[in-house]
C-alpha cells in the first residue's frame, strides 16, 4: 500500500462513508471514571463553544465564588440535582444539548461509578460517537476497559480516546504514546472501526474546541471539530433489509369504507409503495398499497421515519408484528441466544421468568442457560457462571412465550435489542442483544 | 405543504425529532389505558398537537386534551387555545384552579407577589385522578432546566404524584418500559430531545400558527427582579414600581404573574428564530420568577408532581 503513513492518534483507518446517510445531528456520550474530569470536559465543550448562556454562567460563577473557588468551576454547569451538588457526584444520565453552526449534538452524560454498567449502556444505546476519559496520570484503568468494551458491545460505530489532564504530566508527548500504546491491544481487540485518542487538557481547554499551543506535537483535530466532522454512520438503507414493527393501528370508518392504516416507526432501510411484503410471525405476504403521512404519500420511506402502511390485502395485523422485505427476512424463533447486562441487586439466575419488550411485541420470556460471564479486564468469557450480578453482563439463553421476529444486534440494533422487566415491581432489570436464534 | 421527503440521503435533525416524538405517542397510546395530552396553548403544546396529527391522522386523538387553567392567564393565550381545539375537532377538558380554591383543597398566596403556579400541581393531580388518566404528555424539554436534563422520556410517579429522581428507569435504545402499578402514572415528555431553537424552527416549518403574545406587542408592563411583567388591572405593585407602556413578546406563556416579557421588535416567526438563535440567555432563567425562587427550585416542585 502506498500513501501517507498513518498519524499516531488515529489508530484505525478512515471510515468509508460513500454509501452512508448523514445527519446534522450527532448523538454521543462520554463516559469516565471519578475525577477523570469529565463534568470539566463538557463544561469547557459548552463554554468554548458560547453555548453557556449569561444565567447560566451566572449561577455557577456564584456558585463558585460561594464555595471559595479561584476560578469558575465549568464542571458546575452540568450538575443538575441537588444531592449531586451536596455530593459532588452525577447521580443520573444527563442530556445536554449544543450546537455549532455545523451541527447540533445531543451528549448523553454518563457517570462513571455509581450504577456504571446501567448507566453506561443506557447512554449508549442511542450513540453514535462514544468519548471515554483517561486521566493522563494514570493512565488505562480498569474502568477504562470497561468503558470501551460497553461501546464496542453496543456497538457504537466510533470511539474517541480523550486523554485528560496533560498539563499535569506537563503535555508530554511519550506520556500520551505511552498510554495510546498500552491501550491500543485492548480496543483493536474490540474490533471497534473507528477510534481516534486526543491529548487534551479539559480544565486549560487544549484541544477540546481551540488547539493547544502547549502540544505542537499533536497534529489531529480538536475534539470539536471531530464531533463537527464525524460521518453519522447511519447504514444506506438500500444496503439494510427493512423492518417496520407495527406500533399502532389506525382506523377510520367511514360510507366511502373503512381506513386501515398500520403506523410505526421504519426500525430500518426502505419501503416502496406498491413493493411485496411479509407480516411476521405468521408469515402473510402481501403489498404496500400506500405509505401514508400526514403530509401526503409517499413512493420510499427511510428509516428511522415514523409513517402509516397500507396493505393490498386485507389482513388483521396487529401491534407486535413486523412488516419485512421478503429478501432477508428475520429469525422468527421463541428461543435465541443474549448478551445481557444485569442492572439490580437481584441477581439473573437460570429459570427466573421476566416481562420482555423487544421492538413494539410485549411477552414473557424464561432464562434458559446461562452461557457465560465476561471479565472486561482481560474480555474473557468465563464459562457457565451460577448467576448474573449486578453490573455483569454474560450471554443467557431466552425462551419466549410467543415467536419473535428479530435480526441479531450485530446486524440490527433496532430489531436485535430488547429490555427485561420485572413484573413484581417493573423495575426494568436488564437490556439485551441478541447474539443468535437457537 | 408538502414535506413528503425526496428519496434523499440527507435526513433533517428535525425530521429526525418528529418521527422520535411520533413513536413515542404512538407507543403510549398503545401501552397505556387512559393518556391525557396536556395543552396550554403555548408553543410546545401546540407543536404536540402537530405531532398528534401526525401520528394519529386521519383517525381523531386517541386521547383528550386537558388545560389546567389558573384563571390568570393571557387572554391572548386562551382565545387561541378554544380556536385551536376547534379546528381540531377534538375534545378539551379544562381543570380550574379556582375551583381547587373553592373547594378547599389549596390557599390562595395573598400580597403583591402571589401567584397560582404553586397551587397548579393540585389541580394538576385532582385532574389526573378524576379522569383516571394513568399517562399525561407534556411538552417539557430536557434543555429548560437543569433537573430537566435527567428526566426521563417516560417519567413515573407514584400514587401521590411524586417524581424521585433517583430511582428513574434506563431508557434503552427506543424500548420503553411502560408497565405501572395501579394508582401510578407516568409523565411522558415527547419533546424531551428538543430545543427552543428546534421548537421555533419546526413552527415555522410547519406554518403553525400560535397566540400573538408570542410576537412583539405594546403593553403596559412594570419592572420586578429584572423582569418585565405585564399588568393588569388589580395587580398589586410593590414600592417603587411604576407601569410603563413598552414593546415586548413573551418566551413562554405561563401564567401571569410568574412569567415575564423580553424586549423584542420580532413579529414574525422567522424573526423570533434569528432571535432565538443570537439570545445569550435562556428561556426559563429570562422569562419564569417561579424559577427563579431558588437553586433547586424545578426539582422541588417536580418531586411534589407539577408538570
Amino acid at each position: 500500500m502506498t500513501g501517507p503513513a498513518k498519524p499516531p492518534w488515529r489508530t484505525a483507518n478512515e471510515p468509508d462513508t460513500s454509501d452512508q446517510m448523514t445527519l446534522d445531528l450527532l448523538r454521543f456520550m462520554t463516559a469516565g471514571s471519578v475525577d477523570d474530569g469529565k463534568s470539566t470536559l463538557i463544561g469547557r465543550l459548552l463554554y468554548d463553544s458560547e453555548q453557556v448562556l449569561e444565567d447560566q454562567l451566572a449561577h455557577v460563577a456564584e456558585v463558585s465564588h460561594r464555595r471559595g473557588d479561584a476560578e469558575i468551576d465549568l464542571a458546575l454547569l452540568t450538575d443538575g440535582l441537588r444531592a449531586e451538588r451536596e455530593q459532588g457526584i452525577t447521580i443520573d444520565v444527563a442530556y445536554r444539548y449544543f450546537k455549532t453552526p455545523a451541527r447540533r449534538f445531543i451528549i448523553a452524560d454518563c457517570p462513571g461509578h455509581q450504577q456504571y454498567t446501567r448507566n453506561m449502556v443506557t447512554g449508549a444505546s442511542t450513540a453514535d460517537l462514544a468519548v471515554v476519559l483517561l486521566d493522563a496520570r494514570k493512565g488505562v484503568l480498569e474502568q477504562s476497559k470497561r468503558h470501551a468494551f460497553i461501546s464496542a458491545l453496543l456497538r457504537i460505530p466510533h470511539l474517541v480516546v480523550a486523554i485528560n489532564k496533560m498539563d499535569l504530566v506537563d503535555y508530554d508527548q511519550e506520556r500520551f504514546q505511552e498510554i495510546v500504546e498500552d491501550f491500543a491491544p485492548f480496543v483493536e481487540k474490540l474490533g471497534i472501526s473507528d477510534w481516534l485518542n486526543i491529548p487534551i487538557s479539559a480544565l486549560r481547554g487544549d484541544n477540546v474546541v481551540h488547539g493547544s499551543a502547549n502540544m505542537p506535537w499533536y497534529g489531529g483535530p480538536t475534539l470539536l471539530s471531530h464531533l463537527e466532522e464525524v460521518e453519522v454512520a447511519y447504514d444506506h438503507p438500500d444496503n439494510v433489509p427493512a423492518r417496520f414493527p407495527v406500533q399502532w393501528v389506525i382506523r377510520v370508518g367511514g360510507s366511502s369504507g373503512e381506513y386501515r392504516g398500520y403506523a410505526g416507526q421504519l426500525a430500518s432501510g426502505a419501503l416502496h409503495a406498491g413493493e411485496e411484503v411479509v407480516v411476521l410471525p405468521a408469515g402473510h405476504r402481501t403489498r404496500i398499497s400506500a405509505i401514508d403521512t400526514y403530509d401526503g404519500g409517499l413512493e420510499e420511506a427511510v428509516a428511522p421515519l415514523s409513517l402509516t402502511l397500507r396493505l393490498e390485502d386485507e389482513l388483521d395485523v396487529a401491534r407486535g408484528e413486523v412488516i419485512c422485505t421478503t429478501a432477508e427476512p428475520p429469525f422468527v424463533a421463541r428461543d435465541f441466544e443474549a448478551d445481557v447486562c444485569w442492572f439490580v441487586p437481584e441477581p439473573l439466575r437460570a429459570g427466573a421468568r421476566y416481562a420482555i419488550k423487544h421492538t413494539t411485541r410485549s411477552a414473557t420470556a424464561i432464562v434458559g442457560d446461562l452461557v457465560n460471564r465476561v471479565d472486561v479486564r482481560t474480555l474473557e468469557r468465563e464459562p457457565a457462571p451460577a448467576r448474573l450480578e449486578l453490573n455483569d453482563i454474560g450471554r443467557i439463553a431466552l425462551r419466549t412465550s410467543v415467536p419473535l421476529a428479530f435480526d441479531t444486534y450485530a446486524r440490527n440494533r433496532r430489531t436485535g435489542s430488547f429490555i427485561l422487566i420485572d413484573e413484581a415491581t417493573n423495575a426494568t432489570v436488564g437490556a439485551g442483544m441478541i447474539t443468535a436464534a437457537s | 405543504m408538502s414535506s413528503a421527503l425526496p428519496a434523499t440521503t440527507r435526513l433533517t435533525h428535525l425530521r429526525w425529532l418528529e418521527s422520535e416524538s411520533v413513536h413515542v405517542l404512538r407507543e403510549v397510546v398503545a401501552t397505556f389505558e387512559r393518556p391525557v395530552l396536556l395543552f396550554s396553548g403555548g408553543k410546545d403544546s401546540i407543536v404536540l398537537l402537530r405531532l398528534a396529527e401526525k401520528a394519529f391522522r386521519p383517525a381523531r386523538f386517541p386521547f383528550p386534551l386537558l388545560h389546567i387553567d389558573t384563571g390568570q392567564n393571557f387572554v391572548e393565550a386562551i382565545e387561541f387555545r378554544d380556536r385551536r381545539v376547534a379546528e381540531l375537532d377534538e375534545r378539551l377538558l379544562v381543570a380550574s384552579v379556582q375551583d381547587s380554591i373553592d373547594q378547599g383543597r389549596v390557599v390562595e398566596e395573598t400580597g403583591p407577589r402571589a401567584s397560582r403556579n404553586r397551587l397548579q400541581t393540585t389541580t394538576l393531580l385532582d385532574a389526573i385522578a378524576e379522569g383516571r388518566f394513568d399517562a399525561a404528555i407534556g411538552g417539557a424539554r430536557r434543555d429548560e432546566e437543569r433537573s430537566r436534563a435527567k428526566e426521563r422520556i417516560l417519567s413515573f410517579r407514584d400514587d401521590f404524584g411524586q417524581w424521585d429522581p433517583k430511582s428513574q428507569r434506563p431508557e434503552l435504545w427506543n424500548l420503553y418500559n411502560t408497565q405501572i402499578h395501579r394508582g401510578e402514572h407516568a409523565r411522558v415528555f415527547p419533546l424531551s430531545n428538543w430545543t427552543e431553537l428546534d421548537v421555533w424552527e419546526y413552527i415555522d416549518a410547519e406554518d403553525l400558527e400560535v397566540p400573538t403574545i408570542y410576537f412583539a406587542h405594546t403593553r403596559d408592563v412594570f419592572v420586578r427582579d429584572g423582569m418585565l411583567y405585564a399588568y393588569s388591572e388589580g395587580q398589586q405593585l410593590l414600592p417603587g414600581e411604576t407601569v410603563a407602556r413598552d414593546t415586548v413578546r413573551y418566551r413562554t406563556v405561563g401564567d401571569m404573574t410568574c412569567t415575564g416579557g423580553v424586549r423584542s421588535t420580532a413579529t414574525t416567526v422567522a424573526q423570533i428564530v434569528d432571535e432565538i438563535a443570537a439570545t445569550r440567555i435562556t428561556e426559563r432563567g429570562e422569562t419564569r420568577a417561579d424559577d427563579r425562587a431558588g437553586e433547586a427550585a424545578m426539582e422541588d416542585r417536580k418531586r411534589a408532581g407539577y408538570f
